[in-house]
């Protein structure tokens, strides 16, 4: 990478640069080589950074005018709605914002699985991932239940009563998660306060999940090591920035019908009627993005197993890189994996929308194959499919396919030998 | 282009499908044709005054408002009484204000700024004047029901009699637009209850409709400035992205590979 001897143009820059080698920094991620033929799925790291950036800005507003108060909380969020400046913007923006952050991290967590981008040597970004990932779960809970609606009171309840299932302490836990005997105003500012802090967490993980994938460069639709940089590279800036901006804006007026065209029908209507410990609701459900682990938690008959299932179906996704024993990378290349990706895919939409139905009946039968088959894919599938799949021929370079624009392999090879 | 159209369909199934898992229970509500949907959707103003009348007239006297002020009805966007207007429809009110110099609490006429009286002191009190069910705060009302609008017009015309084997409570009515068919207030509206001030004819399908639309104003007080925003926002945006579409083609034009 040529930005180890980056030298500043100007002495004032020489000079910071040898005291704070920032400049050497935004030289970097300009020149940062970049796999030229990244599709569009790449785009949503850039997307999910938008995401988080857009979260923190209207979060940070809403706060300044939110009471984070079990008498108060309701009230204050209808003042936003209806007094405060663009209040009603900023906070649809933001409670649609956290959906929208949802589709591009699944999008992206979907990305990584059909091209392998999990694999050696980018486990380490994987893994910060996923638990970047798990704090937005975090978050995203504890911010539905700060407008203190009916949804947001059980949804609370339930969720912090999985603790206990945990033997002996279980209870004891439950107690001290909600300062009290019940979700009450102790809950509500806790919960305020992390769900305050948890994106500046987030926003440090993402700081590292970028410098790990700056480390060995950017996985590609090809899935195979390229040299760097060559001309199978290109630079950070203008071209990836571009491509980035153009799915970016893309991306934004999906956001933007969400925000001013139906703002709420992502939420539950329940949310509108103010918390009251006295009615509980007919239905309790979770928002969209955590439908299919509530499916996989209420497949299973006992409470603990229930609780246990559903940590284990996000955990194992941090074991991926060592479940997934194939040395090919792209699914492009693996004929079977590929079926089963989608098959994967299939399995955890039906589990979204059986979380969304009543467990019984054939709902409660459907989640439980799907629940089974979710793990049977990342237990048993993976696994061995990397011992018995015959991959197809790999190419030596993102050109070469390029380049050949034929299946005739031998002639692309020629091809790019000569251009060598 | 081809994959851009992919990534188009599959944005849209995301949200068809979420929307598809909320929509869980169907029930074919009385349609019509409200003036504030989609993209340049705008309140009736007329309709939302007439809506006004029925609620204060009508519903005011079991249901609060918590969360309006009378200062709202001739905001930009609302029911746009004129100033004049909204002041004496304040002052008609009777707020409980205090404690004054001497240390008592006192009446007086009701300003723009307080917010709209409640019928009943507190949850208790609605509670102990109707059998024990609270009649909902109608501040949000539209929001805080699975069916929205289209719920609550059919709700207001749903009341029929029970029907063979249904037996109900005393202070119990039927009405099929209700969950659980069972609902503890009186059918609200009756032909002519009302009498409009600008001679539309008050029946109960009307009044339906203009209460329902000024609860849609209520819950939604911001619905006109966020449609026209959205518009424009989403014009610009789709301008935009087509000029950065061909900033990008012609940046990528240097290299040999497809974008």
């Amino acid at each position: 990478m040529s930005d180890h001897d980056y030298k500043p143009k100007s002495k004032v820059g020489q000079w910071f640069n040898d005291r704070l080698p920032l400049l050497t920094l935004a030289n970097h991620l300009t020149d940062y080589p970049t796999p030229k033929n990244l599709n569009y799925w790449w785009t949503f790291g850039g997307i999910l950074t938008f995401c988080l950036i857009t979260q923190i800005i209207t979060g940070l507003t809403l706060a300044m005018h939110y009471i984070a108060h079990a008498d108060m909380a309701f009230e204050s969020v209808e003042h936003i709605m209806r007094d405060v400046n663009y209040g009603w913007l900023i906070r649809y923006i933001h409670a649609n914002g956290a959906s929208m952050f949802f589709l591009a991290v699944y999008i992206h967590i979907f990305r990584s699985l059909f091209y392998g981008s999990y694999k050696s040597p980018r486990e380490i970004i994987w893994i910060l991932g996923i638990v970047i990932y798990l704090l937005m779960m975090a978050a995203a809970f504890m911010g539905y239940v700060l407008p203190w609606g009916q949804m947001s009171f059980w949804g609370a309840t339930v969720i912090t009563n999985l603790f206990s299932a945990i033997p002996l302490v279980g209870e004891g836990i439950v107690t001290w998660l909600w300062g009290g005997y019940s979700v009450d105003n102790p809950t509500l500012t806790r919960f305020f306060t992390l769900h305050y802090l948890i994106p500046f967490l987030i926003l440090g993980l993402v700081v590292l999940h970028i410098w790990a994938l700056h480390v060995p460069g950017n996985n590609n639709p090809v899935g195979i090591d390229i040299k760097k940089p060559s001309k199978d590279t290109v630079p950070f800036h203008p071209y990836i920035v571009i491509k980035d901006g153009f799915a970016l804006l893309m991306f934004m007026i999906v956001f933007a019908f969400f925000v001013f065209y139906t703002p709420n029908i992502l939420g539950h209507a329940d949310n509108y009627i103010e918390a009251n410990p006295m009615v509980t609701p007919a239905h309790i459900v979770p928002e969209w993005y955590l439908l299919p682990f509530y499916a996989i938690l209420r497949s299973v008959p006992d409470k603990l197993l229930g609780v246990v299932a559903m940590l284990s179906a996000i955990l194992i996704l941090a074991a991926l890189p060592w479940l997934d024993t194939s040395k090919i990378r792209s699914a492009v290349f693996r004929p079977l994996y590929k079926q089963f990706y989608w098959i994967l895919v299939a399995d955890v939409l039906i589990l979204g929308y059986v979380g969304a139905m009543p467990a019984e009946g054939l709902y409660l039968l459907i989640a439980r194959v799907a629940t089974a088959y979710y793990f049977l894919h990342f237990l048993v599938i993976l696994p061995v499919l990397g011992f018995k799949e015959r991959t197809l021929p790999v190419p030596l370079s993102i050109t070469e396919p390029i380049l050949g624009g034929s299946p005739n392999l031998a002639a692309a090879r020629h091809r790019e030998s000569k251009i060598k | 282009m081809k994959k851009l159209f992919k990534l188009i369909l599959i944005l849209s199934f995301f949200s068809l499908y979420s929307a598809q898992t909320f929509a869980a229970e169907k029930v074919d509500y009385l349609k019509t044709d409200w003036s504030f949907k989609g993209l340049f959707g705008k309140f009736d103003r007329a309709s939302l005054q007439r809506g006004y009348q029925v609620y204060t007239e009508v519903c005011a006297s079991c249901h609060s408002m918590k969360y309006l002020s009378y200062r709202n009805l001739s905001e930009e966007g609302g029911p746009e009484f004129s100033e004049a207007a909204a002041k004496a429809i304040a002052a008609s009110f009777d707020v409980k204000d205090g404690p004054n110099a001497d240390g008592e609490m006192f009446t007086r006429p009701g300003k723009l700024s307080d917010k709209f009286v409640m019928p009943y002191d507190n949850v208790k009190a609605a509670q102990a004047a109707n059998g024990g069910a609270y009649p909902p705060d109608m501040s949000v009302l539209v929001k805080a029901r699975g069916g929205g609008v289209d719920y609550i017009y059919s709700l207001l015309q749903g009341y029929e009699d029970p029907p063979s084997g249904v037996t109900l409570d005393d202070g119990v009515y039927y009405n099929k637009y209700m969950y659980g068919n069972k609902i503890r207030m009186a059918a609200p509206l009756s032909d002519g209850i009302v009498e409009y001030g600008d001679g539309t004819n008050a029946s109960v399908e009307q009044m339906s409709k203009d209460v329902t639309t000024f609860l849609m104003w209520a819950a939604e007080p911001h619905l006109e400035a966020r449609h026209q925003m959205g518009f424009k926002a989403i014009v610009y945006l789709i301008i935009l992205t087509i000029l950065v579409y061909f900033s990008m083609k012609k940046i990528w034009s240097r290299v040999e590979s497809e974008v």
